[in-house]
């Protein structure tokens, strides 16, 4: 059903000068749902966010409400009401003068359409009368508990309060749409919680879209219908909470959203998978043979057993057992050529040294497409031995002749990086770092706006600056062929 | 027991300096001035000087009354000029501090030479001189004034207060009326201030550029001090009107707006 959809996002982009933010989004809301944007901050949602509300143009792309083209719309004229991240309330006014704001400069149908003398319907339209501001008004303040602060100034007001008032003041107006940009972040743990479990049961209630927009993926969680995550401006996944948590649809969704071991692997063939040396069970097939994958396994569903029992899958040693409440969380490291560390949630306690069996069954390993194999980039023989790429100078071994244009090839191994920019030969910024069992897998982006994939065995800070040496003899060239002229022409 | 007095030093004693100097200088003139106005010519006390004043036989309250509605007029149309000067200013901020730059630069130039130059360009232009021509000297002289607080008050209104609005239903001018105009009351006040006061206490402006034929507050109070007949006493009676008044002034502009910033003029 076409008309369920009540905003579709189609091929929507985003820069600021000429910094894309948001990349050909297409993506579409239905009537009534809870939907929440997740992702790292940067990641574009809340811009997406202030495009829906009006607030920001995009560069090109299509916004549609109820199917009607919304771009260019202004704010004031879309039906749809936003709660601020910082609440945004006016301090000029009382907590009563705030909700009643957006009453006050709304029209409403007066009287049924009437006939004009060519004929067409005509709806009169009048402004909501004292008494009738005043009752909705009141309504809205009993729905968010606060009904005799409509005198207090917002300022006297709490955080959880000044919270209410914001979404009482965006629901008074009876939007068809919601819009919530990170409504809970400057709330302390416990007032998010109840929070949380309101702005739910309002949801059920009122029965209107509501947009969610934050970074907390329990929050997301708890809360959503469904869940889109995105990362640097490009959806990467949407889905139920379930379905995200499940089967997340790559290494990043997978660390982003709860805990969980992202190991390399390799396929064997169709239901069989390879991590470091182990041959495992699954459920997944369709992969190439002996094609490079990422598998994901949640700590929760692995099972410690005995390392003699029958169905252990892979012996452990205990590296560290931690009370958690209601789990134990265990790290062990695998036995075998290349050891993994793994991070298993379960209720039995074991001791540090101990060994112990691990048991995860076949539907538990989550295998996903490596986003890349190797890192593939564009460059420019700058002298003999020496290749230009993301505008940095690299010693190498070709001998191809100068000016040459070559595509570079660098294995992921093969990518150091330095704790300080100036030893680097070109500086860049870490953008991600997820661990995979006995390394980190980093993604360092260059000035030039390339992404480096690096595997090492620290971590590294996420936004910190590094530099970027690589080996002379590490760095593959292949010179691009010359497009050969066409001199036919004139 | 005696009680020893000895001097400490801490960081009160670096306050010394300008206390004294504001002893000296502001306070003991006050109490001359307020002495002054209780003293007949032959030193005796009396309250003649009062009389003479508000009874406007010297023309004083007449001179007072101009001053006033000087003063008001020339605020007036300071406000309603730098208004939308420092709105747009603050709009475009950060891509034009050398605006705002140009807007405070006559502030640089000494005010009677401003008004010197003025004065010659409307003799040269032919222009008579009254009224008008004090009113726009008294505006190109206060409107910095007006601007920089507003301008101040303007850039530092959260812009999503603005989008709020946008948001709950408000076009353009909606916004300005309720919003970016309530918000920006403060300003408003303070500009009010630091206009209307020297307004009407100003002085040689209105001299120069009326050619000695309008007369307002301030010249008046200088011409009680520099004539040779010694009217000291009702000279001083009128800068303590005059000092009520800017008490007045600043007293309603705290009221209007509750803001900190405002509060530290007085």
């Amino acid at each position: 059903m076409k008309n369920d959809i009540i905003i579709e996002i189609k091929n929507v982009n985003k820069s600021y000068d000429t910094k894309p933010v948001v990349k050909n989004l297409s993506l579409n809301i239905k009537r009534g749902e809870f939907v929440t944007l997740l992702g790292p901050s940067g990641c574009g949602k809340t811009t997406t966010l202030r495009m829906i509300a009006g607030f920001e143009q995009p560069t090109s792309g299509t916004i549609y409400f109820n199917g009607v083209d919304i771009t260019q719309l202004p704010p004031h004229k879309r039906n749809v009401n936003t709660v601020f991240q910082k609440y945004a309330l006016f301090p000029h006014l009382t907590v009563f003068g705030n909700i009643a704001f957006g009453l006050k400069l709304k029209l409403v149908e007066d009287g049924e359409p009437t006939l004009n003398k060519k004929g067409q319907l005509v709806q009169k339209m009048r402004k909501l009368t004292k008494k009738e501001i005043v009752d909705k008004v009141n309504h809205a303040l009993k729905m968010v508990d606060l009904e005799d602060y409509g005198h207090r100034s917002v300022n006297s007001l709490s955080g959880g309060q000044q919270q209410r008032v914001a979404i009482a003041r965006a629901l008074v107006n009876e939007p068809e749409v919601l819009l919530l940009d990170e409504p809970l972040g400057a709330l302390d743990l416990k007032m998010r919680k109840d929070m949380q479990l309101e702005l739910m049961s309002m949801h059920k209630k009122l029965g209107i879209t509501f947009v969610y927009v934050t970074h907390d993926q329990e929050e997301a969680l708890t809360m959503s219908d469904k869940i889109i995550v995105m990362k640097d401006g490009v959806v990467q996944q949407i889905g139920t909470p379930t379905k995200i948590y499940d089967e997340p649809a790559n290494a990043f969704v997978a660390d982003f959203i709860g805990e969980s071991n992202i190991l390399s692997g390799t396929m064997i063939k169709d239901f069989c998978v390879d991590i470091s040396g182990h041959r495992f069970e699954c459920v997944d097939k369709g992969f190439k043979h002996n094609e490079p994958i990422d598998v994901i396994i949640r700590p929760e569903d692995i099972r410690i057993v005995e390392p003699t029992a029958d169905n252990c899958l892979v012996v452990a040693e205990v590296l560290s057992c931690v009370f958690k409440g209601d789990h134990y969380q265990v790290t062990a490291l695998t036995f075998g050529d290349e050891r993994n560390e793994i991070i298993i949630h379960d209720n039995v306690e074991v001791k540090v040294g101990d060994k112990i069996g691990l048991y995860i069954k076949p539907f538990d390993f989550h295998i996903m497409h490596k986003a890349r194999l190797i890192n593939t980039l564009e460059g420019e023989i700058y002298e003999e031995g020496v290749v230009e790429m993301c505008e940095g100078r690299f010693n190498c071994t070709s001998t191809l002749p100068e000016g040459t244009k070559v595509s570079i090839k660098v294995d992921f191994d093969d990518v150091e990086l330095t704790d300080d920019e100036e030893d680097g030969t070109i500086g860049a910024t870490v953008i991600s770092s997820i661990y995979k069992g006995s390394y980190w897998q980093c993604i360092v982006r260059t000035d030039t706006y390339y992404d480096f994939f690096v595997d090492t065995d620290y971590e590294w800070l996420i936004g910190d600056r590094v530099g970027i040496n690589i080996a002379p003899d590490k760095i593959i060239l292949e010179a691009i062929p010359e497009p050969t002229e066409e001199v036919a022409n004139d | 027991m005696t009680k020893k007095f000895k001097f400490k030093f801490n960081r009160r004693a670096f306050a010394y300096p300008y206390m004294i100097f504001m002893l000296l200088f502001i306070v003991t003139p006050l109490v001359i001035v307020l002495i002054n106005a209780f003293l007949a010519d032959d030193g005796s006390f009396t309250l003649k000087n009062f009389g003479e004043f508000f009874s406007n036989s010297g023309g004083g309250m007449t001179v007072l009354g101009n001053s006033l509605v000087i003063g008001l007029v020339t605020t007036l149309i300071c406000l309603v000029i730098g208004y939308p000067v420092a709105y747009f200013l603050a709009k475009y901020h950060a891509s034009n501090k050398i605006l705002v730059l140009l807007f405070i630069l006559p502030m640089w130039v000494n005010f009677l030479i401003r008004t010197l130059s003025t004065k010659a360009i409307f003799m040269a232009l032919d222009v008579n001189l009254g009224m008008g021509t004090v009113l726009f000297g008294m505006v190109y002289n206060y409107l910095p004034y007006m601007i920089l607080p507003l301008h101040t008050t303007l850039v530092s209104i959260d812009h999503s207060y603005i989008e709020a609005a946008e948001d709950l239903g408000a076009d353009k001018f909606t916004v300005m009326t309720k919003t970016i105009f309530p918000l920006s009351l403060s300003g408003v006040a303070s500009g009010i201030t630091m206009t209307f006061i020297p307004a009407i206490s100003t002085f040689a402006i209105s001299e120069i550029l009326s050619s000695s034929k309008i007369y307002l507050f301030g010249d008046a109070i200088n011409m009680h001090f520099s004539k040779t007949t010694n009217s000291f006493g009702v000279g001083s009676v009128m800068s303590l009107v005059m000092l009520v008044l800017v008490v007045i002034t600043n007293g309603i502009a705290n009221l209007t707006s509750k803001d900190e910033e405002v509060k530290s003029v007085l």
